[in-house]
């Protein structure tokens, strides 16, 4: 089984490797080590709000509100800034994370609670956010001159020859891969994906359980819609629209079963980087943007058919691990 | 309810009728297991005959094999004197021969006449679904057998019994031959039920076969002509209802002898653990009170659906009790939830391993640590070596097969599932555990092995509930037995009271006649 899931990860490492020899070999700048730095940093965003979204797909869910919240987090932010510019970015930091956290838990609450399917829940909560912008800002933008130079300046400056943001995407990919590994929510996120009645019988509160996957992904969210807003110095209420589905693609191309209860975090950063890249190599090497969304289709789809070839390869194991139960027997 | 009172020899079927559906010599093997071996049933046109068996003696696998879901091994079917082989259920359905099932299979988003058409509608000249007339027949066919229906309602407004209704209907549409029908009563209520019984009888009328599998003795005695028994996939005998009386059928039935091996056990019940009063619930069971002591197997048999599962699962805190109290070593506790309910020492193995037991894509270890994680981590991270460890001890003392512990438990098969569930409820150190049907659909060797570890479990101070339907493991393994029917209990059994007649009476519901 382990190998298995390594080989799944396994290849979608080596279509990532193809996809820069690719590209080197029309513009090899493209794979120099300053410009993957920039194309991780960039890629960033993505990468933290797929780690909280495979926590929600792990539990059976799903939470489409990510890019709202980001943008209403993002949008009291920079307001909060151009009212308060002495305000510390570490306290502008904890606030976002809070609010996207609140927002996520509210999620959680109305799944929890009410049992409402999430992919209700969260395109309601995703357009109500969304209103709130505009409620907040009267549809006005926050613009680079209304923000103090170290709000903006944070996510940018380098630490170490790394960007803060791209340290930021590092440092949650750790945190939530560790969770997921050596936590008991963590273990409870798969098994209330896995299989809920089970989850259920062993005491474990499934709607607890993805109340809490909620409340992760939101403050994933918030602190991302911080690092979104001072990083291209502006706010407005559409910022980020629709991309809660690149977030979702990124999971799904990174071999998180829709389903629930199946899938690895590393399967999520690749998938994350394999968007990334794309994105990022397109406009170099001279190719329609819409090309990336074609290309990006094509590898959802080739993603999702992979994990259906290999769901059927898992029952042919039956025979030989049977077999070699016979053997040992 | 009068029966003839002569009790003759079994096996005598009726001269002069030909049978309209004949199966004989039929063979089927599932890995591991004999379902079927050289049966043989008999349908009359214009007559009930009633299947009658335990849990497991094969009703159900001669009713998918009689509708083409299941191909025999051997044997042979003859629709009206004509070999035929039922390649698919299609070819079954078109020889004439409808089943209604115990959870009707039916469309609850479509009207109830689309629902009886569906597959078959008729079409105007151009291939369309012609609806005037699809709705005239469905009318028509409800006048026929009564129901009180429009064609037009959707199926998800109706009932229970409407929907029998409808599915008798369609079987009509599709002038069946011969109609199955697999337990209709269960969840009716008396009106609904005697409505039904009007209805075979019009069936009768109309000159079809019906087989009716029932575990209740008296309709089986009010509506059918004639009889068939299986036990453990052999046929014991077949005849007619006028000359056999209930004790015959019992008798059959059950066997006189009981040829599995059951690990010797020395009874030497300890203290008090768990003592259930007044235990009720507003629609499942009432009046619920047993006493279970420390290293003793107390066995709950009833017939499916008595409410033996409900009463276990509201013990473990699944569904709350109306009233009643729960005395854990003589102290009321109250049980909110099934993390309350491990904590204080009760774990309940469900029946319905896929569903409820393992957790199909995490390895063999994590599913046996999931309920015992606080035990397994320090200050609240996971210690793999320590999961490992637990797993390995409780896995190796139930001789679980595997090639490693991170291997996946939906590659094992289902007797080492249900072993790796089992390992994961001893691993929580419990007090009872509640074992639900624990041998049901694994095979002669697994259960033998299931059998010995939980008179281990006894003989080490666990005390176990067993809820069984299966009279040879209910009477091989228990110290006491509490029989449920219709979410009450009938009886208690022990020691000499506790024989396969006096089980079958209670749970069916039989008076204390004398055989």
């Amino acid at each position: 089984m382990m190998t298995f899931l390594k080989s799944r990860e396994a290849m979608l490492g080596a279509a990532i490797l193809l996809l820069l020899f690719l590209i080197a070999s029309r513009f090899p700048a493209f794979v120099a080590p300053a410009n993957l730095v920039r194309v991780f940093t960039d890629t960033s965003p993505l990468l933290i709000l797929a780690l909280g979204q495979t926590v929600v797909i792990l539990t059976r869910c799903i939470d489409l509100s990510v890019a709202a919240n980001l943008a209403l987090t993002g949008m009291v932010c920079a307001m909060l800034n151009a009212a308060m510019p002495g305000l510390p970015v570490a306290a502008i930091l904890l606030l976002a994370v809070a609010l996207g956290a609140f927002m996520g838990a509210l999620n959680g609450l109305l799944v929890w609670k009410l049992a409402i399917p999430s992919i209700v829940v969260t395109l309601g909560t995703m357009t109500i956010f969304r209103g709130i912008i505009f409620l907040i800002s009267d549809g006005a933008w926050v613009n680079a001159h209304e923000m103090s130079a170290s709000f903006t300046g944070f996510p940018r400056s380098t630490v170490l020859g790394l960007p803060v943001l791209a340290w930021f995407g590092l440092l949650v990919a750790v945190l939530v891969a560790v969770m997921i590994a050596r936590t008991p929510l963590g273990r409870a996120f798969y098994a209330v994906g896995g299989n809920p009645h089970a989850a259920i019988y062993t005491g474990i509160d499934v709607g607890k359980t993805q109340f809490w996957a909620f409340t992760l992904s939101g403050a994933l969210a918030g602190l991302t819609g911080y690092l979104w807003v001072a990083r291209y110095a502006v706010a407005y209420v559409d910022i980020a629209g629709g991309f809660e589905l690149e977030v979702v693609a990124a999971c799904v191309i990174g071999g998180i079963s829709i389903a629930g209860g199946a899938g690895t975090i590393l399967g999520t950063i690749l998938g994350a980087l394999f968007l990334g890249i794309v994105k990022n190599a397109l406009p170099v090497v001279d190719i329609s943007p819409f090309w990336q969304m074609a290309i990006s289709g094509t590898a959802i789809i080739v993603a999702v058919t992979l994990n259906v070839r290999n769901a059927r390869a898992k029952g042919r194991i039956i025979l030989r691990s049977a077999q070699a139960e016979g053997a040992t027997a | 309810m009068q029966m003839s009172v002569e009790s003759r020899q079994f096996g005598a079927p009726a001269a002069g009728d030909e049978p309209i559906l004949a199966l004989s010599g039929i063979t089927k093997t599932f890995p591991g297991v004999k379902a079927l071996s050289d049966v043989s049933l008999d349908l009359y046109p214009g007559q009930v005959t009633a299947l009658i068996g335990e849990n497991g003696a094969g009703k159900s696998t001669i009713v998918k094999t009689l509708t083409g879901i299941y191909q025999p091994d051997a044997g042979e079917i003859r629709v009206s004197g004509e070999p035929v082989h039922f390649a698919t259920a299609q070819d079954a359905a078109a020889a004439g021969i409808t089943a209604i099932h115990q959870e009707t299979v039916l469309f609850d988003e479509l009207t109830v006449a689309e629902n009886i058409f569906i597959g078959h509608a008729p079409r105007s000249r151009f291939g369309l679904i012609d609806w005037a007339r699809m709705r005239q027949q469905a009318r028509d066919i409800l006048t026929r057998i009564d129901a009180d229906l429009e064609p037009d309602m959707l199926l998800r407004d109706l009932g229970i019994a409407s929907k029998h209704l409808v599915a008798i209907a369609r079987a009509l549409s599709a002038e069946a031959r011969v109609v199955v029908m697999d337990e209709p009563t269960a969840a009716l209520s008396h009106k609904e039920i005697e409505e039904l019984y009007d209805l075979v009888e019009r069936l009768k009328s109309e000159g079809r076969a019906i087989l009716f599998i029932s575990h209740k003795f008296d309709e089986i005695f009010r509506i059918a002509d004639r009889y068939t028994v299986f036990r453990d996939g052999t046929h014991v005998g077949s005849g007619l209802m006028s000359e056999v009386n209930e004790a015959d059928l019992v008798r059959m039935m059950v066997g006189r002898d009981v040829d599995q091996i059951f690990p010797q056990r020395q009874k030497s019940p300890g203290d008090e653990v768990l003592q259930v009063v007044g235990y009720s619930h507003p629609t499942e069971f009432a009046d619920i009170g047993f006493t279970l002591r420390r290293g003793e197997i107390l066995g709950f048999y009833g017939l499916v659906g008595a409410g033996r599962s409900e009463v276990m699962q509201s013990l473990v805190g699944i569904t709350r009790p109306s009233k009643g109290v729960v005395k854990i070593d003589g102290t009321i506790k109250v049980i909110r939830s099934p993390a309350d309910a491990v904590s204080n020492g009760i774990v309940y193995v469900p029946e319905d391993r896929g569903k409820q037991g393992a957790v199909i894509g995490l390895p063999i270890y994590q599913n046996v640590t999931l309920p015992s994680l606080s035990q397994t981590s320090r200050n609240g991270f996971l210690r793999l070596a320590e999961e490992f460890d637990l797993a390995r001890h409780y896995t190796q003392r139930l001789d679980l097969r595997a090639a490693a512990l991170d291997q996946d438990v939906g590659n094992l098969s289902g007797g080492n599932q249900q072993k790796v569930v089992i390992a994961k409820w001893l691993a929580t150190k419990p007090k009872v555990i509640i074992l639900d049907e624990p041998t049901k659909g694994i095979d002669i060797g697994s259960k033998a092995a299931v059998h010995a570890f939980m008179a281990e479990l006894a003989a080490e101070g666990l005390s176990v509930i067993m809820v069984s339907s299966e009279i040879p493991e209910i009477m091989g393994m228990s110290d006491r037995v509490i029989v449920m029917r219709e979410g009450l209990i009938a009886a208690e059994l022990e020691g000499d009271a506790l024989t396969p007649e006096t089980l079958v009476r209670h749970a069916a519901g039989i008076g204390e006649k004398q055989p």
